[in-house]
């Protein structure tokens, strides 16, 4: 594998392969000296074309600690606007030999227009709704550390699916790790096909979480509104928020997930995003070490 | 001059012709066909062993993007490029820039076409002045110019007072109303059919009852009004439906798909290629089968191309930036022929799809009647050849067909007599 364009073309022994490297960069994070010389040399291009807090940091991090030399480029500083296609973009910049670009861009498939105009590795760090790659990678790492396995789990993603490229990328890599995946939110944010996916569609979020060992729910973009997808953020929070009520009816050792930002008071319930159950900011942590293992299985080690 | 083309399996479905014979050629016009040969001293004899001869086939929709957009293809590039398909006469839409909404426009069209190979020009005037959808244009000049329809192609008359006023004054000259069918609102910022392959791509959908909507108002009113109305570019099941039963409640509506429609699913959007975006999209393969069972029974009526050149910058950018459309005029004839060798249609129900369009837009071809212009398309049903679009003669080079294998080609197109293009390989 040269390229990390999606979950939905990778086997279970390449996702397991890259939990278990991830595995072994857990610990360098909790080092004194956070740093590895593993990619020393290594040039690598981070590519946000849409606004990124977290998965960009993240890269960052991930990469400064394996000693790799990173370059950023996003949007209002690139020739994009002053004209220049992406493509011509991709190609001026493979002119200056990099080993790998992460790219972050609203436009499902653009990762795959520069895998083919490009020599070096493609990580997709989100495109459109499509796919998030390492954000289903980071969630599985964080499931399997508190339930040591994600065979035969009930996990339940509630909120816009239909927009959401963390929900397609979680279908993948769950289902095909054995776990049961259940989607719920309003029909507006449903997709038709969702279960040809492999996902379950249970349209209450009460019955969807019923035994549920993991609870995630997606990010509300409310400007979504004025696609008319729902009616606003008070009636959304009302049927559709992560709230104590929902977790009642989960496991008692139910975790509570959200691959951020969160709007608090709208998708979650505050006493949730921090309270026990709440995995949230061990996704964050977990996430430097998922691509740690994804560079360095695509740049420096073994291959995938 | 005269010419014969003996050997040849000559197909004339209006004429109810279908024998091996030869068609004799004097001075552009047809002098006569009979079974057999014809023996006597002509100018010039070709040989069509092996071949169909019919009508010359008409593509009654085309984009030839002049004026305004010669960088993506011209008239005289656009006629080739039909020669070269098979046809013998085209009818450029008028979503041109400026909009083909005035009698000089059409007459500069017209004009530039007799400056280029032969195949002959028949153009669809704006429905709506510069297709905005607010005022009538003056269809009654347009035809007296050389218009033959009228369409605001690219989306539909959006108003629909305005639509019953379009349709009924046009039925006053006997114009019919071609009707891209596609709710706008409904169709959002669609990027491709909305269904398991839309979800699986992450892209925005466009529900199929975004053309359905459309087509149900069109052919309600053309029902109501006594008129006739043609659908543009069919590409879903329930539009399918839809046409059907309005036909057979006798309303006068016509319709046409595209050979991309009969050859390609949604799920071909998985490659990112924008040579797959087409407005209206791809449907799945429901759509497809309903589609080709509808080009098989008659349901629809015709075949047309859509042909749609875009520069190649345009298509290399991210998907959603991309203008929908793909260039269809060279690979017409080969890929409706699949559906000739998976023996869903006859060759005479091929002929009859793609010179059809005569007939719905009264215009004078479409058989080989004695005495009429001598427009003849000859093809090879079974030869076998691959899609290359650098052998294109049109400017555009946008296609999901490169590389695909394909049975049956176009070898020699003839209009008033004369041969604009022969097949040299």
């Amino acid at each position: 594998m040269k390229h990390l364009l999606g979950i939905e073309h990778l086997n279970r022994d390449q996702i397991e392969q890259i939990l278990e490297t991830a595995e072994s960069f857990e610990e360098i994070n909790r080092r004194q000296v956070k740093k590895v010389p593993t990619l020393k040399g290594k040039t690598i291009i981070n590519f946000f074309a849409e606004p990124s807090t977290r998965t960009k940091m993240s890269f960052e991090v991930a990469e400064k600690r394996l000693s790799a030399d990173t370059y950023n480029i996003s949007v209002s500083t690139s020739a994009i606007q002053k004209g220049e296609t992406l493509a011509d973009t991709a190609l001026n910049l493979q002119a200056m030999q990099p080993d790998a670009l992460i790219i972050r861009h609203a436009v499902a498939g653009t990762p795959h227009l520069l895998a083919d105009v490009m020599d070096c590795a493609i990580i997709n760090a989100g495109d459109g709704f499509h796919e998030h790659p390492t954000q289903a990678l980071l969630d599985a790492f964080t499931i399997k550390r508190h339930k040591g396995r994600l065979d035969g789990l009930k996990i339940v993603l509630i909120g816009d699916i239909t927009h959401s490229r963390v929900a397609r990328s979680n279908i993948h890599l769950l289902t095909k790790l054995g776990s049961r995946v259940v989607v719920s939110g309003p029909a507006t944010m449903i997709p038709p096909g969702i279960t040809a996916m492999g996902a379950e569609v249970e349209p209450d979020p009460i019955k969807a979480v019923v035994d549920a060992d993991v609870l995630m729910t997606l990010r509300i973009q409310n400007e979504r509104a004025s696609n008319l997808l729902f009616p606003n953020a008070r009636e959304y929070a009302r049927f559709y928020s992560l709230r104590q009520e929902l977790l009642n009816y989960a496991k008692p050792d139910a975790i509570v997930m959200h691959p951020g930002p969160a709007n608090r008071g709208v998708e979650i319930e505050d006493s949730l995003m921090d309270g026990g159950r709440s995995v949230v900011l061990e996704q964050v942590s977990n996430g430097v070490s998922v691509r740690m293992a994804v560079l360095y299985l695509l740049l420096g080690g073994t291959q995938l | 001059m005269i010419t014969l083309i003996k050997n040849g399996r000559i197909i004339d479905p209006r004429n109810k012709i279908d024998f091996v014979g030869a068609v004799l050629i004097e001075n552009g016009k047809i002098k006569s066909v009979v079974e057999g040969d014809i023996s006597g001293d002509f100018d010039e004899v070709i040989d069509a062993s092996d071949m169909v001869v019919s009508p010359g086939f008409i593509d009654m929709h085309v984009h030839l993007r002049e004026p305004g957009y010669e960088y993506k293809e011209t008239i005289a590039s656009g006629l080739a490029a039909a020669a070269a398909g098979g046809f013998a006469a085209v009818c450029p839409m008028p979503n041109t820039n400026p909009i083909t909404d005035n009698e000089e426009i059409v007459s500069s069209l017209l004009a530039k076409a007799a400056q280029a190979n032969g195949v002959k020009l028949y153009p669809i005037a704006a429905a709506t002045k510069g297709s905005k959808g607010e005022a009538l244009t003056s269809i009654g000049a347009l035809k007296a110019v050389g218009a033959v329809a009228i369409s605001d192609d690219g989306h539909p008359v959006k108003n629909s007072g305005l639509l019953r006023r379009v349709m009924e004054y046009a039925s006053s000259f006997n114009f019919t109303y071609i009707s891209h069918a596609e709710d706008q609102d409904l169709v959002g910022d669609g990027q491709m059919n909305e269904g398991d392959h839309s979800t699986l791509f992450g892209m925005p959908g466009v529900a199929s009852v975004s053309e359905s909507v459309v087509i149900a108002r069109e052919c309600l009113l053309a029902e109501y009004l006594g008129v006739s109305v043609h659908i543009a570019h069919v590409s879903k099941e329930p539009s399918v439906a839809l046409i059907r039963f309005f036909k057979s409640r006798g309303v006068k509506v016509t319709a046409e798909t595209t050979p991309h429609y009969l050859t390609l699913t949604d799920e071909a959007l998985g490659s990112y290629d924008t040579n797959t975006k087409i407005n209206p999209p791809i449907g799945s393969q429901k759509d497809r089968e309903a589609l080709i069972a509808a080009v098989a029974d008659g349901v629809i009526d015709v075949v047309a191309t859509d042909h749609a050149p875009h520069h190649e910058r345009e298509k290399n950018v991210e998907f959603y930036a991309a203008p929908p459309g793909i260039v269809g005029l060279e690979t017409a004839v080969a890929l409706l022929l699949r559906h000739y060798h998976s023996g869903v249609l006859s060759l005479k129900r091929v002929v009859e799809l793609l010179t059809k369009g005569y007939e719905i837009l009264s215009i004078d071809g479409g058989d080989l009647s004695v005495g009429s212009s001598a427009d003849i398309t000859i093809f090879d049903p079974d030869y076998q050849w691959t899609i290359d679009r650098n052998m294109f003669l049109s400017k555009g080079r946008n296609t999901p067909f490169h590389g695909f294998q394909v049975k049956g080609a176009v070898f020699r197109t003839v209009v008033d007599g004369k041969s604009l293009y022969v097949r040299k390989y």
